[in-house]
């Protein structure tokens, strides 16, 4: 059994749901998704167990191109993140109705099926072709199902697909140069490149410059709030919650490996950009006044501060980092379910008209509330975990950078509570807000149990990703 | 040799069909005729023989390239009877005109003689200037036609002009002796001018940038049908057999003639895509997508020793994306006077099929994976960089991000306004066409070794 079992499951999955017809799709989605999740749970277990879940066939012959897929414990994680967070966010969809809902679900499932094939890949190639694939589904799902005006979220919706594959395409070019190189895409072959600083400058840049538009990094984060705002609420929870990690896996696993001298030089560079993403991005959350744009900011400084962690280079910030994105996943998935869950009772995203809701929806409130204590990282919750090993591996590169980039946790606090007050506190609305019900409840309580269990009780991840990060870190050091 | 024969033997048959009122059986036949070719031109495909004195030379060069002419003219003489159905009586003509411009498409690969160069070629754009012009009612269609054929004229003339210098400075219109000659001794003089006169004549066929400007105004002009066979067949063959050329010339070649077509490579990508933005008109935006794929293709001169198989898969997937896009456009603007983009207008909702198949095409032509567009251009840019072309690649790279301004363009229009109209019944062949061409297109990308391999 390997993993390209999932991938199948996946792409079967997308299939049947588009042949399913309007009224079945989103159950058939649905139930393929768990089985999704249970197929990566069964090969998590035998990944532990020490089996060989590596699958390697040759595709094309000139240039040599395998189809390669393999899992090591940092993928795992990954992979296990993305196929919890599937089930739960097309479960959360039940509450919407959606026209011509089979090629909705259809596309949400081949989503998926492209950024698990992202993280299984070990082919250079193969891996840009997922990490492209991943890209005309949800541009489809923003346009197609998004909300407001259709003109601008055309606009804004363009020019995500436009950013996003320009970056794409200058990391093809770093990979087709590297090729050149080595005759071969596969990273094992790739790290053992010899390359000129001058080289791995370019490279490096051709990766980041792809990263950086899909994190996103300031300055190449304009698409991102507008997107947010615009794309039906699950292709928000897919994008923040998973596609944007794609972007953070990959530094960790191709942008340092290949071009780790590039990465040194320019070092504190690259953490000072994303620690100013940080400040950047927590600053514009606090004059927000719609609640799915003041999320996009916030989750731009929490991922600020990821980026920030990988690029030290330390095995405490990547796994800070790794933490952090399982965390973050979870956690703005459930914050942008909550601001869902609002915007069907209220269809509006001001922040401005909401407030006195509490009253009504005692419920929603306290599970709003853990998921906005957990999001500014309080002890007790997994975002604490992942956030305290970021900044840990921030200080020993620089006390005073970490001291700047703890300003998140305050910041963070600050506007996260403020929007918190504003939208639940406060005298009863005279809109009638319905409490929580049932389907809605169900995800809530999955996603907060994951941030209370792993907040407590950290180290099966831990324990999961620590080898292959060492293996990371030796892999960067090796010069 | 056999293949050449046996079309120009189908296209007569089919105008003896039309004698004999069996005007039905014109297009099954054919098709069927043009797939018995196919099969014996590729059981023929590992051979290499001369015949007549070297006039024709099959070998693994002109063998997959006919193949691939084939097939394009499968699907066009497919949508053939749907599109004229005012004129049905007809229909032979349009076929056995389509017959005889693969006749001249597959000398213009399969040629051992200049002499049979240019035979291949006349008689591929005497069939264009017809079928440009075939709509002789409409003024657009009989302009399109007079403008073509003026401006062939003289691209046909200046090739004439370089042929006969290259023989005064040779000796002989045989390839084999043209190419011997040149690593042998020094040429005169005018063999060079020869060569500059001949290129000029194949970049006019080509479209490519600074010899464009017949083009938009030609595609526009003409039936649809004729545009689809314009851009997707017509230009693939010019490509090739201006490839063949360059490939039999290029040692004598001076290396300033690498950075002429280098400049014309980037010219005709960055005018092509610059203009295409600007349209309105569905036809002039393919037209001048096809001037920027057309630089595309053109890099592959820049390493010729190596790169026929990646021409080949370009030139497929760009003729295969092509005929997907025509065959959606025949029905949109079908009963209308123009292409304009509005016309596309919800046809996301009204028809999701052609509207997927739409998207699907111009996904390849953006170069967007699973679609074959983007292997064919991974494989060229991998192939230019190891030529050492970085700057070449790098415009390339920019280029392919302009482009999917003008692809979603289109896209959008489908997908996010509202249809002006009522959905209307689509032809068979229409949707048939349209989706074995997306489908072809998807399984070359899926397996590209099968047609890279061929011309190693």
């Amino acid at each position: 059994m390997d993993v390209s079992l999932l991938l199948i499951i996946l792409l079967v999955g997308a299939i049947a749901t588009f042949l399913s017809g309007d009224k079945w799709a989103s159950k058939i989605a649905l139930l393929f998704s768990l089985a999704a999740f249970g197929a990566s749970i069964y090969l998590l277990n035998l990944y532990n167990a020490g089996q060989d879940i590596n699958f390697i066939k040759p595709w094309i012959t000139i240039p040599k191109i395998y189809i390669a897929l393999g899992a090591d414990g940092l993928s795992m994680a990954l992979i296990v993140l993305t196929t919890a967070l599937t089930p739960l966010i097309i479960f959360s969809s039940f509450g919407n109705t959606y026209a011509k809902s089979k090629n909705f679900y259809a596309l949400i499932l081949f989503m998926v099926f492209a950024m698990v094939g992202t993280f299984l890949s070990a082919d250079g190639f193969l891996y840009y072709i997922f990490w492209e694939l991943s890209l005309i589904p949800i541009y489809f799902i923003a346009l197609i199902w998004g909300n407001g005006n259709p003109q601008s979220r055309k606009k804004a919706v363009v020019k995500f697909f436009i950013y996003t594959f320009a970056g794409s395409l200058f990391m093809l070019v770093s990979f087709i140069y590297l090729y050149q190189k080595t005759g071969s895409f596969m990273l094992s072959d790739l790290i053992k490149a010899q390359l000129s600083t001058q080289e791995q400058f370019w490279i490096f840049l051709g990766f980041f410059l792809a990263y950086a538009i899909k994190i996103p990094l300031i300055p190449f984060h304009t698409w991102q709030a507008k997107v947010y705002q615009k794309a039906p609420a699950v292709g928000t929870m897919l994008l923040s919650g998973i596609m944007l990690k794609m972007a953070l896996y990959s530094i960790i696993r191709w942008q340092l490996p290949i071009a780790p001298q590039a990465a040194k030089e320019y070092l504190f560079y690259l953490v000072g950009l994303s620690v100013a993403g940080v400040i950047y991005g927590s600053i514009v959350a606090l004059k927000q006044k719609d609640i799915k744009k003041l999320l996009a900011y916030s989750s731009l400084a929490h991922v600020g501060l990821i980026a920030a962690g990988c690029y030290t280079m330390t095995l405490d910030g990547l796994r800070g980092a790794t933490l952090q994105m399982i965390a973050h996943g979870f956690g703005v998935v459930g914050l942008f379910f909550a601001a869902e869950i609002i915007s069907r009772r209220y269809a509006t995203g001001k922040i401005s008209q909401m407030g006195g809701i509490r009253i009504q929806a005692p419920k929603f409130t306290s599970m709003f509330m853990i998921l906005v204590l957990a999001s500014v990282a309080l002890p007790g919750t997994f975002n604490f975990v992942g956030e305290f090993e970021l900044l840990y591996s921030l200080a020993q590169r620089s006390v005073t950078v970490c001291i700047i980039g703890g300003t998140t946790i305050i910041l963070g606090a600050f506007y996260m509570l403020r929007m918190f007050q504003k939208v639940m506190l406060g005298d009863k609305n005279e809109k009638f807000f319905a409490d929580i019900n049932f389907n809605e409840g169900v995800v809530m309580v999955i996603i907060i149990g994951v941030l209370v269990f792993f907040g407590l009780y950290p180290k099966p991840i831990i324990d999961l990703i620590t080898p292959s990060l060492e293996e990371v870190v030796k892999i960067i050091n090796r010069i | 040799m056999y293949t050449l024969i046996a079309i120009a033997v189908l296209g007569v048959l089919c105008l003896l069909a039309e004698i004999f009122n069996v005007r039905k059986a014109i297009v099954p036949v054919t098709i069927i005729g043009l797939l018995a070719i196919l099969g014996l031109t590729v059981t023929g495909l590992n051979d290499s023989a001369d015949t007549y004195n070297n006039m024709i030379v099959s070998d693994n060069f002109s063998t997959p390239f006919s193949c691939l002419f084939i097939i394009l003219t499968v699907f066009l003489i497919a949508l053939t009877p749907s599109f004229h159905e005012k004129q049905i009586h007809k229909i032979s003509d349009f076929v056995s005109i389509k017959l005889f411009l693969l006749t001249g498409a597959v000398a213009m690969v399969a040629f051992g003689n200049l002499a049979m160069f240019f035979l291949g070629i006349e008689i591929l754009s005497i069939s264009l200037y017809v079928l440009a012009a075939s709509n002789r009612l409409s003024l657009k269609s009989n302009e399109a036609g007079m403008k073509y054929f003026l401006m062939g004229a003289f691209a046909s003339g200046f090739i004439l002009f370089g042929i006969a210098l290259i023989y005064g400075a040779i000796g002989s219109f045989d390839m084999a002796v043209i190419q011997e000659a040149g690593t042998s001794a020094d040429v005169e003089d005018w063999f060079y001018i020869g060569a500059i006169l001949l290129s000029i004549g194949m970049l006019f066929k080509i479209a490519a940038v600074p010899f464009h400007f017949w083009a938009p105004d030609v595609y526009e002009g003409s039936p649809a049908l004729t545009t689809a066979l314009m851009s997707t067949l017509a230009k693939v063959v010019a490509m090739a057999a201006f490839f063949k050329l360059v490939s039999a010339m290029n040692v004598n070649l001076p290396d300033s003639s690498q950075t002429a077509l280098m400049l014309i490579s980037i010219l005709s990508m960055t005018i092509g895509n610059i203009m295409a933005l600007r349209q309105n008109n569905v036809k002039r935006m393919l037209a001048y997508s096809g001037i920027s794929h057309a630089g595309f293709m053109l890099m592959t001169l820049l390493a010729v020793s190596t790169s026929a198989g990646i021409l080949l898969y370009y030139a497929s997937a760009y003729a295969l994306a092509g005929i997907a896009a025509f065959s959606v456009l025949l029905y949109v603007t079908k009963d209308k006077d123009n292409e304009d983009i509005f016309n596309f207008n919800g046809l996301g909702k009204t028809n999701p099929l052609l509207a997927a198949v739409l998207t699907g095409a111009l996904l390849s032509m953006a170069g967007i994976p699973i679609f074959s567009g983007f292997f064919a251009k991974v494989f060229l840019f991998g192939q230019m960089l190891n030529a050492g072309h970085v700057i070449l690649v790098i415009v390339a790279v920019v280029n392919s991000i302009i482009s999917v301004g003008y692809y979603f363009k289109l896209i959008l229009a489908m997908y996010t306004k509202d249809a002006t109209e009522a959905a209307k019944p689509v032809p068979f062949v229409y949707s048939a066409v349209a989706t074995a061409a997306i489908l072809l297109n998807i399984a070359i990308g899926l397996y590209p070794s099968f047609l890279l391999d061929l011309l190693v």
